[in-house]
């Protein structure tokens, strides 16, 4: 007769003194592990649930003396954030320490842009009162205390005309601005290097594209987004489309892409090598999408929009996947993503800066390797599972302003009936006769060469 | 092992017919490409991550099962308990005893799900909670009366008992915590350990199941089979089977009122049910002497086998041992559930009486039997797994272990709708196939225009003038014509009636009157 009976040594199981490591055994049969999926379904149930417990995503106010037009982020600072206001007033925040570095005092009108130097020292900025300035940006000590000096411009360059925007050059010292007609502009010149113009129209925005460095584009009141080349000396492509589009961002990852914020509450993402199609529509806002920027990963962008929120999109997702309001906030005017992709600023007529964080549950401060292992696996979980009604109802959900959701639910109500108009119109006629614009197409009216 | 093909299959129909579908088949049906694309992606980890589970399993599964190997001409099933004992190490042979309590028994015993705690209940009312390896006695009550079974709770500190009337809850002091009015004259206790639920049945055939962490009464089933006594969770999907004096078994879950399996097991009364730890087998015995296997998939009988004199009792080891338990009687069989085994594993007649109930001790080669005088824990080689998980039942848990794991299972705590047949199909979305859906639409298009035709038949009223044929207007009209045809009748008979009942009441009272005499007619009423 062999035999052999099970006799475990509590030894190997148990430790001998509370410092020593705990003695692990895992067995992964799965006749001892049963209802894994019920378990794993009901931890991503209550990860979604905890998910929208936790999320918080105001994290502060930054005040000034009028209302914020226009905001621009350091490319070397993660802390640093200018903001200009109405009455021509630009304040150089320390974001951490919530406090103000710097009034930069000289423009006499709204500031209606500011762009920042590659060296993240200077910054430029230009405004109504047809003048851009050239400003120093202090470092930001660490230790925190009340500093709000005022400073001077160290240069000024004087336009002909009232400037609605302005974009500094990604490595070299020039910048554009934008106004009656696009004007490049060097640190070192007080006169415009180059002057481009396509119609008679003026432009409202303008921005350089982040890899190639001799391309930017514009967008104008003619309702038209403009490719220029720095190389030439005429524009190179024009996109007429319905409405006009108040602000354009670039990708920073796939610098070809770039986003427009149009006036008809829609924001349309474009290939720059095929404009005749937009990439996608981003519906969600129900007035005017005043700003746009794009998250340093490219994939996800901010829009601020004139009904009083702000939303963050997918940079290929047709819905918003948050949105931020507060009772106090008003018309959007500037929104700006951190460094990090950690944070968004908004700036509001209600004269404040607004910090928001990106993720609207994200967990502030120093988490220990035990809580982040812990945050992936339910971000994974929600993932996974957000197929399914219970959860995609929990994750799906957001409380808006009452005159959103009314607003919403209108436009909801009037393209219900268009397209049921649409729809009955080819039931009726020929087949054929009728051709349907798919929404990519439905707004572009031109595209000029 | 199967012999290999001789001559490659006819063509590639039949080797495309003998491929088993992928687990991402599903995903054919998609037709959204970036969905399907993040969908691929997911499975693909799920696959690779399981896998890489298996591996580590294999490498971090050092402990190796118990044996008993017969040499020569013997048999495993002639061997003794003392030859066994005999034969391996003290440690071993201290797990072998038998508890002689001729007094109060028949006993039920019920182990903790790490196998270290064992709890004892008397039928007259002795209940005692053991450290029993270490021979430590935790707690003893005498509850004197009837008890009928015992089992713990979701660990060692509490434990419920079917007494009499009530299941009572007793925390590990032996001091009663809760009294469960709600079951009455319990015979049979289940504890469901990711549910937290409470199950028990008895002599009305009522079974109840109750949350033993929130304390509310999830369901309350009436079986309508007469009392019944027999009970086990499959421990797979949480159903419970019971078995009932007709021969049948029924399978409960708490969200159905109706038992959503019903199967004819015996000619008899069953006697004893218990499912394999996969959850894919049952074995039911009758008092028509048979034990009976069953494929829990297709409800369909895989083998039967006879014995001399009913089964009493039964239970399935972790490794898919069976123990059956005929009066005093024992026998152990090895591979009698997937196949039919020739011969039994082991076989014991127990010192103390016959049979009441009988549970393996998981993580250990344990069998206890509660009998008619006592407790027997017998040492069945190759019963229990041989790897404990630290974090699903440590029975060498740490004090603050336990009270981690207790927390775990609280926020990890299931649904009771999640008790399903099948618990596989939580988490996925059943998708109706298009020729359902395609028949469903035409029935309910048919009845539709049934409806409406019917409801073209039926319209007395004929709309013949212009403006005046909306719906609403119609049946305003259609109402108001009922009211002023009928109401005015209807004022008048009551009026008429009223003025009867008025005049009859004036004439009684008179003729009252008149009957006294004239001084007293004042007084009259």
């Amino acid at each position: 007769m062999k035999v052999k009976v099970l006799n475990r040594n509590e030894e190997d199981f148990t430790r001998e003194r509370a410092q020593d490591v705990k003695k692990v055994h895992r067995n992964y049969d799965p006749a001892l592990h049963q209802f894994t999926k019920a378990h794993e379904y009901t931890r991503a149930l209550n990860a979604a649930k905890l998910e929208r417990v936790f999320a918080k995503p105001f994290v502060c106010a930054l005040a000034h003396s009028d209302g914020i037009t226009a905001l621009a982020r350091n490319p070397r600072k993660l802390n640093s954030l200018v903001a200009g206001s109405a009455d021509g007033e630009i304040r150089i925040w320390d974001i951490p320490g919530e406090r103000a570095l710097r009034k930069l005092i000289g423009h006499s009108g709204a500031v209606r842009g500011i762009g920042f130097a590659p060296d993240g020292e200077t910054c430029v900025s230009a405004g109504n009162d047809a003048s851009v300035k050239l400003w120093k940006v202090p470092y930001a000590p660490f230790e925190a205390g009340d500093v709000c000096a005022e400073q001077g411009p160290v240069l000024e360059f004087q336009g002909k005309h009232a400037f609605r925007g302005v974009d500094h050059h990604w490595c070299r010292s020039t910048f554009a601005t934008a106004g009656a007609t696009v004007e490049l502009w060097d640190h070192g010149r007080s006169e415009p290097i180059g002057s481009f113009s396509w119609g008679s129209d003026s432009v409202v925005s303008v921005r350089f594209n982040p890899a190639e460095p001799d391309i930017f584009a514009s967008t104008g009141i003619d309702r038209a987004i403009a490719l220029y080349d720095l190389r030439q000396g005429t524009p190179l492509r024009k996109l007429v489309m319905q409405t006009r589009c108040n602000a354009l961002a670039w990708n920073p990852m796939e610098a070809f892409n770039f986003t427009v914020a149009n006036e008809d509450c829609n924001l349309y993402s474009y290939d720059m090598r095929k404009l005749g199609t937009a990439t996608c529509v981003h519906k969600d806002f129900v007035s005017a999408v005043i700003d746009v920027d794009y998250s340093p990963t490219g994939r996800e962008f901010v829009a601020g929009s004139y009904d009083r929120s702000v939303r963050i999109f997918p940079f290929n997702g047709g819905h918003s996947r948050e949105i931020y309001h507060t009772k106090r906030m008003q018309r959007i005017f500037s929104v700006r993503f951190s460094g990090d992709g950690a944070y968004v600023f908004s700036g509001s007529d209600d004269m404040n800066v607004r910090v928001w964080k990106a993720d609207a549950s994200a967990q502030l401060g120093v988490t220990l390797p035990r809580e982040k292992h812990k945050q992936a696996y339910q971000k994974a979980l929600v993932e996974r599972y957000k197929h399914l009604p219970e959860i995609k109802k929990v994750v799906r959900h957001r409380n808006v302003p009452k005159p959103i959701y009314k607003a919403a639910k209108m436009r909801r109500a009037v393209q219900e009936a268009d397209k049921r108009k649409l729809s009955n119109r080819i039931k009726h006629s020929a087949p054929g006769a009728v051709t349907v614009k798919p929404e990519r197409k439905k707004k572009i009216v031109a595209e000029v060469e | 092992m199967e012999a290999a093909p001789t001559e490659p299959p006819p063509g590639d129909a039949a080797q495309k017919k003998r491929k088993r579908p992928k687990p991402d088949a599903y995903l054919a049906s998609i037709g959204d490409r970036k969905l399907k694309g993040r969908l691929r992606h997911t499975e693909n980890l799920i696959a690779q991550s399981s896998k890489a589970a298996a591996k580590i399993g294999e490498w971090l599964a050092p402990a190796e099962a118990g044996t008993l190997e017969a040499e020569g001409v013997e048999e495993t099933w002639q061997f003794q308990q003392q030859d066994i004992a005999a034969a391996v190490g003290a440690g071993a042979r201290s797990k072998a005893f038998d508890l002689v309590l001729p007094e109060l028994g028949p006993y039920s015993a019920a182990y903790t799900r790490s196998g270290r705690h064992l709890v004892l209940g008397g039928r007259k009312g002795h209940l005692a909670v053991m450290e029993w390896q270490r021979q430590r006695l935790t707690c003893e009550v005498q509850v004197a009366e009837t008890t009928r079974a015992v089992t713990f709770l979701h660990n060692e500190l509490f434990w419920a008992a079917a007494q009499k009337k009530y299941v009572y809850i007793y925390d590990k002091r032996g001091l009663e915590v809760h009294c469960l009015r709600d079951h009455t004259a319990p015979a049979a206790l289940e504890f469901l350990p990711h549910h937290f639920l409470l199950a028990s049945v008895g002599e009305a055939g009522l079974l109840t199941y109750q949350d033993t962490s929130h304390g509310a009464i999830v369901a309350q089933h009436r079986t309508r089979l007469g009392p019944c006594a027999v009970m086990r969770q499959n421990p797979h999907n949480g159903v419970l089977c019971l078995g009932h004096a007709a021969g049948t078994v029924t399978m409960w879950t708490p969200n159905i009122t109706t038992p959503v399996v019903k199967m004819l097991c015996h000619r008899g009364a069953v006697t004893a049910v218990a499912v394999d730890p996969t959850g894919h087998q049952l074995v039911t015995a009758g008092v028509d002497c048979q034990v009976k296997v069953w494929d829990v998939r297709t409800f369909k009988p895989l083998h039967a086998y006879f014995a001399n004199a009913p089964a009493t009792s039964l239970d399935v080891s972790q490794r898919g041992m069976l123990a059956v338990g005929q009066g005093r009687r024992l026998q152990v069989w090895n591979d009698a559930l997937a196949s039919k085994a020739r011969s039994p594993y082991l076989t014991h007649a127990l010192p103390t009486g016959g049979v009441a109930s009988l549970r393996f001790c998981p993580f250990e080669d344990v069998l206890g039997a509660g009998a008619a005088g006592g407790f027997s824990s017998v040492l069945v080689p190759g019963a229990g797994e041989p790897n404990v998980d630290s974090f699903l039942a440590n029975p060498y848990a740490s004090r603050k272990e336990r009270q981690e794991a207790e927390v775990t299972a609280l926020m990890d705590k299931l649904q009771p709708e999640t008790i399903v047949l099948d618990p596989d199909s939580i988490g996925k979305l059943l998708r109706e196939p298009s020729q359902v859906a395609k028949e469903r639409r035409a029935a309910e298009d048919e009845a539709n225009r049934a409806r409406r035709r019917e409801r073209e038949e039926t319209a007395d009223e004929k709309a013949r003038m212009k403006g005046k044929n909306k719906p609403s207007r119609r049946q305003r009209r259609k109402q108001s014509n009922v009211i002023e045809e009928k109401r005015p009748a209807m004022l008048a008979r009551m009026r008429e009636e009223e003025e009867r009942t008025r005049a009859a009441a004036a004439e009684e009272k008179q003729k009252r009157v008149e009957a006294v005499p004239r001084a007293l007619q004042r007084f009259a009423r």
